[in-house]
């Protein structure tokens, strides 16, 4: 489903984010990428989601080169692949209900099925008695899953997620990766970026390895070692 | 797609009414811009009344001679009617002359003994030319004195009061340039403020905008509501703008009628205001949608 094929990242000369990385991932998977802060897993997935170009190689989303296509058509790449990130990126000037529902209507989604929907995903995190708050209004754990909730709401095919924990306490973090797994058990694909040993050990999924911007170890029930 | 375009407006006025600060602080220098773009139109027109009525006042008098037939000079006027420099030409007769000149001086019994003592009227008839432009005099006065003329035509004012003429029209010139030179600059001083405002207005909005674009959302999508923001900002600004000018030409008008003469700036206010507002108003919006526009562009790279 997604192909990286010899990929690599040069930032500058004395800076290379990774080095002739080629990995596939499956439909349905639910691999992590580990490694240290600065081993190229960030650079992996806005490399997926054509943030950044690659300075070799290609990476493939199904059969299309994601980083040929031209700036106006990456939107339609992007609505199939839902995000979270360390630092929630939600929109401040939005309620916790339009941040959910501006991922919709960005998709051109009627306005029936996003009054069907929003409930539905907010109900699904938890967070229904929360939908007219501002994001600076919510606690950590509240922010990301109102972002797990808009990443999933247009039921994407892969859902990326970059440190999903990394602000968050030991329950809250819990409380995401079940979320996560619980998506990836309704069929979606979740690609996780994470240095949280704890979290790689207990989830017992594919694990890839990175380190200094090369692919290390791919292991199919993988542990956290570094 | 109505319901895109209906998404886009309402996400426009929500981000108005929600960014309080931005919004009022924009605003308010939009206004100052309008105000001074205003400004500039108001003191154009009185720099241009006052200009024109100063022309007005230059003319150049033709004195013919006592000898001079009626329909000499009536050819002559004729003639001068349609040269394309001239604008008006008021004829007076001799006994018109005579009848100005007793009315002058009928204080002075000296003057009017002797007059009644010549018995014949000693005047000369004279034409008054008006030219459209004040630079034309010099050539009314060379068409005048071509040969041809030369047995009706006692005297010519112009070359009497060439420099004067001259000079006046030469500031009238600089007066103009420098005007037009000088709304030119302010103008554009306003734009550009008023352009970086809405700049620094969408600067605050970039992380934001770089997350709509990581969520799928098209590039018209995330820039329509920051444009219907920006032709927002215009409107509301005409508006404060027109109120403003309200009070000001009010109790400017009469002032700078008694200082200029002529235009009371509060009457031209009130006469022009639909003209007025619709200006400023197309100014503003375009202004504050075409900010927007080149603003925003720059962060819907990701």
């Amino acid at each position: 489903m997604i192909y990286f094929d010899h990929v690599s990242k040069v930032y500058s000369p004395t800076s290379t984010a990774l080095d002739d990385v080629s990995f596939t991932i499956e439909p349905k998977e639910f691999i992590s990428i580990v490694g240290k802060s600065g081993a190229g897993k960030t650079t992996l997935l806005k490399l997926l989601l054509a943030e950044e170009k690659p300075s070799s190689g290609r990476v493939f989303f199904e059969s299309q080169n994601v980083h040929s296509l031209p700036r106006t058509a990456i939107h339609k790449i992007r609505r199939r692949i839902g995000t979270i990130f360390q630092d929630f990126r939600l929109l401040a000037s939005k309620t916790c209900y339009e941040n959910i529902a501006f991922a919709m209507e960005a998709s051109g989604s009627t306005d029936e099925e996003i009054e069907a929907d929003v409930p539905q995903v907010m109900d699904l995190v938890g967070l229904m008695n929360k939908a007219w708050h501002f994001p600076h209004e919510l606690s950590g754990g509240e922010k990301q899953r109102a972002a797990i909730a808009r990443a999933i709401v247009n039921r994407p095919d892969v859902i990326i997620a970059d440190e999903p924990t990394g602000n968050l306490d030991p329950i809250n973090t819990w409380e995401i990766i079940e979320l996560l797994k619980k998506i990836n058990s309704m069929g979606t694909t979740v690609i996780l970026a994470t240095h949280a040993k704890d979290i790689i050990n207990s989830l017992d999924k594919r694990v890839i390895t990175i380190e200094d911007g090369k692919i290390i170890r791919d292991a199919k029930r993988g542990r956290y070692v570094l | 797609m109505s319901a895109y375009y209906s998404r886009i407006i309402k996400a426009g006025f929500i981000n108005f009414t929600r960014n309080g600060w931005v919004t009022l602080a924009t605003v308010m220098i939009m206004v100052i811009t309008l105000f001074v773009i205003g400004s500039i139109m108001l003191s154009n027109v009185l720099l241009v009344s006052v200009l024109t009525r100063i022309e007005k006042k230059v003319d150049v008098s033709i004195y013919l001679k006592t000898t001079a037939k009626e329909e000499d000079i009536l050819i002559l006027k004729s003639k001068l009617e349609n040269l394309p420099e001239v604008d008006e030409i008021r004829y007076m007769t001799r006994k018109e002359a005579l009848s100005s000149f007793m009315e002058r001086h009928k204080n002075n019994a000296l003057i009017t003994q002797s007059l009644d003592e010549l018995g014949d009227n000693p005047l000369g008839a004279s034409l008054n030319v008006h030219a459209k432009n004040s630079e034309q005099y010099e050539s009314v006065a060379m068409f005048l004195s071509s040969p041809a003329f030369s047995s009706i035509i006692d005297k010519i004012n112009y070359f009497q009061n060439k420099i004067v003429i001259e000079r006046l029209s030469n500031i009238l010139t600089t007066s103009r340039r420098a005007g037009f030179g000088i709304s030119l600059v302010l103008a554009v001083i306003a734009v550009l403020v008023a352009f970086n405002t809405i700049r620094l207005a969408i600067y605050t909005s970039k992380d934001e905008i770089s997350v709509m674009r990581l969520v799928g959302a098209k590039n018209s999508f995330i820039r329509g509501p920051f444009i219907v923001e920006g032709i927002l900002y215009g409107i509301i600004s005409a508006f404060v703008t027109m109120v403003a000018f309200y009070p000001l030409t009010l109790w400017l008008g009469p002032k700078a009628e008694f200082f200029f003469g002529g235009l009371n700036l509060f009457e031209y206010y009130i006469s022009n205001f639909f003209q007025f507002f619709i200006i400023l108003l197309f100014i503003g919006t375009i202004l504050g949608s075409f900010s927007s526009f080149i603003a925003i562009r720059r962060y819907l790279k990701v």
